[in-house]
């Protein structure tokens, strides 16, 4: 029915990826309420505010790859990943 | 203190997720489809992985675009917030003078974009708009539709014209919520007026100013109609601003793929600067 649009699995997995991630942060949020702090951030946040800092800021780590570079968006995914663990412990 | 909260609540914010899903969500992750294909029609598209945003990115017509729309967005906020806290400070506090001021400022709201650009178009013009036959009769010689600095002028008076009262009516709203005790307090104090705008009528607007800095920005990120009436992007490409650049790709070139690429770029750019701005403003407080 929808087979005009075009949608491709690729894309799909990429928002099942971060449907998955929000569903999982609710559920995390559910059992372990969390509490604003400050990490090496300069502003105070909470675990939501870093997940938003994480993925905006892996988008921007992608486009820059594609823009400086011709190596693989792998290196990219790898990267942005472990920004964003990095993130969510310390930020 | 191990104080649980009740998130029940949220269930009330599910029609508007319903809403939200198919007016914004649904089309986003259509753009983010097509942004990884070219589309030669309905159920033809072929997998070019990331090329699109590859081109982009090194694209030096939509990278000028960008850096004009950042110098056009910068001017319009610099100008439009300080005026626009001017004139909400120079505005009667009450009685018909301020209903009148109101009327005033709300006019120029209510003209539609496309019409605001027309009117400019004639009013900026040598031989028959005001505007422009007063500045040539002056001996000012300008012409919006041949000289890229007055093209830049006129887009930018037309957009200070149009928006501006929108700042200034946010403030005045912000300003009337005062209340009277602190302006006593001040004049007990003997505060200057400098002071009373620094310490008491600033702080007291942020909430407003979050908006109207947000709404400006946005705005101005995005326009199309009025430079699009007014000069066409003109004189060459000095006046094409982002979005004009962006439907030139999508509608008049009908090349979706790279379309999409180029509104996911935009939409970062945009996500990113309104959540600088918000966190920015928010966090001034709770810092101190």
């Amino acid at each position: 029915m929808i087979a005009w649009m075009n949608w491709t699995p690729t894309v799909a997995i990429f928002f099942a990826v971060i449907a998955g991630i929000l569903m999982v942060m609710t559920v995390y949020e559910i059992v372990s309420p969390c509490t604003e702090r400050k990490g090496f951030l300069p502003i105070a946040t909470t675990r939501g505010d870093r997940l938003f800092i994480g993925l905006l800021s892996a988008a921007y780590i992608h486009l820059a790859f594609l823009a400086v570079s011709d190596i693989t968006l792998w290196v990219a995914l790898a990267v942005s990943v472990a920004w964003l663990a990095v993130l969510l412990r310390w930020g | 203190m191990n104080k649980v909260p009740n998130n029940r609540a949220w269930w009330l914010v599910l029609p508007v997720f319903i809403l939200v899903a198919f007016s914004a969500l649904i089309p986003l992750m259509t753009v983010v489809n097509y942004s990884v294909q070219d589309i030669f029609g309905p159920g033809q598209g072929y997998w070019v992985g990331t090329e699109w945003f590859k081109e982009i990115l090194g694209n030096e017509r939509l990278q000028d675009s960008l850096l004009r729309q950042f110098a056009f967005s910068g001017a319009v906020l610099a100008i439009q917030i300080p005026l626009g806290i001017s004139v909400a400070l120079m505005m009667p506090k009450s009685g018909i003078k301020a209903s009148l001021c109101l009327i005033l400022l709300a006019i120029p709201l209510l003209i539609p974009w496309n019409v605001v650009g027309t009117i400019w178009q004639i009013f900026g013009r040598g031989d028959i708009g005001l505007f422009g036959w007063g500045l040539n009769s002056l001996g000012v010689d300008y012409n919006y539709t041949g000289d890229t600095v007055d093209a830049w002028l006129t887009v930018l008076l037309m957009d200070v014209w149009h928006w501006t009262p929108l700042v200034a009516l946010l403030c005045y709203s912000g300003l009337r919520a005062i209340p009277e005790a602190f302006y006593q307090a001040a004049e007990i104090d003997r505060a200057s007026r400098w002071a009373v705008f620094r310490y008491i009528q600033l702080p007291r607007l942020k909430s407003v100013l979050v908006i109207a800095v947000l709404l400006r920005f946005m705005d101005s990120f995005m326009i199309y109609t009025e430079p699009f009436v007014l000069t066409g992007g003109g004189p060459g490409s000095s006046t094409t601003f982002l979005s004009q650049t962006l439907t030139t790709m999508a509608i008049g070139q009908f090349d979706i793929g790279r379309a999409a690429a180029f509104s996911l770029i935009y939409f970062l750019v945009v996500l990113l600067v309104s959540w600088l701005f918000f966190t920015a403003i928010t966090h001034l407080d709770k810092e101190k």
